[in-house]
């Protein structure tokens, strides 16, 4: 894959001390954004005022739409036009944008979206954090798709995902997913933004083939389809039904299990190049904690804490939560008497790492309603009666 | 598109490999195809750069026929997804297409803040007032009366007037014809085409499958009698007076033809005046 440069102009290169939420933003820049559209919701919100106060500074567009529904599907929009877009939310207004999720998956439509979870459900805990939209991501809107959710545990790692997710969904051709949550949103950090030289794009996928020659939906080898540049006379045909290579509808069982399975199989089948954890002081570890995003700097903590009474805990922290690093799990089960997954919400992730599992460990919850993060106290607790017959 | 012969001069303009086409005999949507053909050769835009978005619902499939760059999106969202590409490729010519259910009940309110921004993008709106997709229930368009399935005994709610609508949420162009209006209609799509700013045409269109059907109105062609013969064109006319009736006289015309800075354009100056050389415009991608 022919990797090409940030462009100077917009790389904000520097040391930085800002949140999580203004990283973002740099990082959807650095990637190449040159569109974005959202609805104010607190606590994404600042991710979309600092990208409408640079964008005309970078040969971008910003529009503030009139609801979630319109940001979610103007994005989309826009990416057809050429556009290198995302949105940015939190989960009243990630409910809303769920149809549209599925019809950049069926479309294939390059997008980031952006969801600085809140606590839940409904209106919940506005100004606090959570994790608990993590299953949404990945299920939210109907029918069978596959998508790719990053999750950062500090403004550093928010400006670097965003530059991950876009370049998945360039490669790939499919909505991606930054996961965020209040707390890292709202967290100031030192944030190293790198020489434009050093951030590495994947461009676009245009078809080099003639209109006479293009078929607008049929996969290349790897199982992904070119686009065509939009104005150019290939007169392609873009839908949300079932569609065949030509890009036309055809409503028939055999069309859509072959594109269905293309969809899926597209994400399912390079699980393991898409894969990023952190890992720490994981060899000689017999009790495995699992946490991602905010979350995973407490249980980060409780692991030390576990180590300074000998107990024998290491970290894995998927840095892709989705598709989640099953594999990993199941190498870990050799080794680890018990997984121990840290999470604020009510249990989602961890029903993951059980299946992972497989019965070969024991698997603890240590969940959270959300609006603070854990205690490394209460997971040290937690530990510490799982060494008992770990 | 019926009617659609091998010496067609649109013919080239369709997606002749997509026929037949999914719509009922007598249906008034290809109709409206025709003239929006016609109305691409008359711009003499660069067909190339003219792009087609729809919805969904029976009309919604009109991008689908259409052979240009085509998008078929989601129920009521045309109007954002095409305000995204317009934004993001200036240089095309954006037109949605879609049905009255899909543009004005679920779309309403993209189609209010469109207008009101004044995206330079051209909204046709078939008016049949009935979902038709759907089987035929009751749309915000029905008139007063109106027998739909979900409004057994007659709708109850009072329809939208669209010019009216359009026009007071900031739309430049506005007009309305019926499916009968074949000339005026290709006219008046062809203006818009040429204009820049927020245009809208409201085509009245049998539904006879559902909407003449259930109404007991008779077929396609009792319909284009009953617009011959109660339609008034009032070119002009204050949109506040174009309430519709069951099957009560219908005022036609071109309403609103009125210049005023496209959203690119405001924000094009606005960014300039304020940034001045520090403005990094829109970089084509
Ligand atoms: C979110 C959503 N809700 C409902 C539907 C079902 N649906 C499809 S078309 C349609 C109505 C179409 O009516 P209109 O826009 O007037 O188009 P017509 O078929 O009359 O041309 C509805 C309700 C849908 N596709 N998506
Ligand atoms: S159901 Fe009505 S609107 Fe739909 S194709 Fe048939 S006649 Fe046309
Ligand atoms: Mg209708």
């Amino acid at each position: 894959m022919n990797l090409v440069h940030a462009d100077p102009k917009t790389v904000l290169t520097g040391a930085h001390f800002m949140d999580g939420n203004h990283a973002a933003c740099e990082g959807a820049i650095a990637a190449g954004a040159n569109f974005a559209a959202g609805y104010p919701i607190t606590p994404s919100t600042e991710i979309v005022e600092r990208f409408a106060a640079r964008a005309p500074l970078v040969g971008a567009t910003f529009l503030q739409m009139e609801d979630e529904l319109a940001s979610s599907i103007a994005i989309l929009g826009a990416a057809w036009g050429g556009a290198k877009s995302f949105t940015v939310t939190s989960g009243p207004g990630f409910s809303l944008m769920m149809e549209h999720i599925g019809f950049a998956a069926m479309t294939e439509t390059p997008s980031v979206f952006v969801d600085v979870q809140r606590g839940g459900p409904s209106t919940g805990l506005p100004t606090l954090p959570a994790q608990a939209d993590m299953m949404q991501a990945r299920w939210g809107s109907h029918g069978d798709y596959e998508i790719i959710a990053l999750s950062p545990s500090s403004p550093q790692e928010c400006f670097d995902v965003m530059i991950d997710a876009f370049n998945f969904a360039e490669r790939y051709r499919n909505p991606v997913f930054v996961m965020m949550d209040e707390s890292v949103g709202h967290m100031t950090e030192k944030v190293v933004i790198p020489s434009a030289d050093r951030v590495l794009l994947v461009p676009r996928r245009y078809t080099c083939l003639p209109p006479s020659e293009y078929l607008p939906f049929k996969p290349s080898p790897d199982g992904i389809p070119e686009m065509a540049r939009m104005g150019q006379g290939y007169h392609f045909h873009v839908t949300g039904l079932t569609h065949d290579a030509s890009g036309y509808p055809a409503i028939n069982a055999q069309t859509q299990q072959e594109l269905l399975s293309r969809l899926v199989g597209k994400i399912r089948n390079d699980a393991d190049k898409i894969a990023r954890a952190e890992e720490r002081q994981i060899e000689d570890a017999r009790i495995v904690l699992v946490a991602y995003g905010i979350t995973a700097r407490v249980a980060l903590r409780a692991v030390q804490l576990a180590r300074e009474e000998r107990i024998p805990a290491g970290l894995l922290r998927p840095i892709v939560v989705w598709p989640f690093p099953e594999k990993r799990i199941r190498e870990l089960a050799g080794q680890a008497k018990a997984f121990i997954v840290v999470e604020m919400n009510q249990g989602q992730i961890v029903h993951e790492v059980e299946r992972g599992v497989a019965g070969r460990a024991r698997t603890v919850l240590v969940p959270h309603a959300g609006g603070a993060v854990h205690r490394p106290e209460a997971i040290l607790e937690v530990i510490r009666e799982v060494a008992q017959w770990a | 598109m019926g009617m659609t012969t091998a010496v067609n001069p649109v013919e080239p303009l369709l997606r002749s490999e997509r026929m037949p086409h999914l719509w009922c005999p007598g249906c008034g949507i290809g109709t409206t195809v025709n003239c929006f053909a016609r109305a691409l050769e008359r711009s003499k835009l660069p067909l190339d750069k003219v792009a087609v978005v729809s919805g969904i619902g029976c009309t919604g499939r009109v991008a689908g026929y259409i052979n240009l760059d085509s998008f078929h999106t989601t129920h009521g969202r045309a109007i954002p997804f095409a305000t995204g590409l317009k934004l993001a490729n200036p240089d095309l010519t954006v037109a949605v297409y879609s049905g009255d259910g899909d543009l004005i009940s679920i779309g309403g309110n993209h189609f209010i803040h469109a207008a009101r921004r004044n995206v330079d993008i051209k909204v046709i709106c078939v008016n049949n007032f009935i979902y038709g997709m759907t089987g035929g229930q009751v749309a915000p368009t029905t008139p007063l009366g109106a027998v739909a399935t979900t409004a057994p005994y007659g709708s109850f709610e009072r329809p939208f007037n669209l010019p009216f609508l359009a026009e007071s949420s900031g739309a430049v162009y506005v007009a309305r014809w019926t499916a009968y209006h074949v000339q005026h209609i290709a006219h008046s799509m062809t203006e818009a085409l040429r204009k820049k700013g927020f245009s809208f045409i409201e085509i009245l269109a049998p539904c006879p499958t559902l909407y003449q059907r259930r109404n007991k109105l008779g077929d396609g062609l009792d319909t284009m009698r009953y617009y011959k013969e109660r339609s008034v064109i009032k070119n002009g006319a204050s949109t506040r007076d174009l309430d519709l009736d069951f099957q009560g006289e219908i005022t036609v015309g071109k309403f609103v033809d009125v210049e005023r800075p496209t959203l690119q354009e405001t924000m094009d100056r606005l960014y300039r005046q304020r940034l001045e050389d520090r403005y990094f415009g829109w970089r084509q991608p």
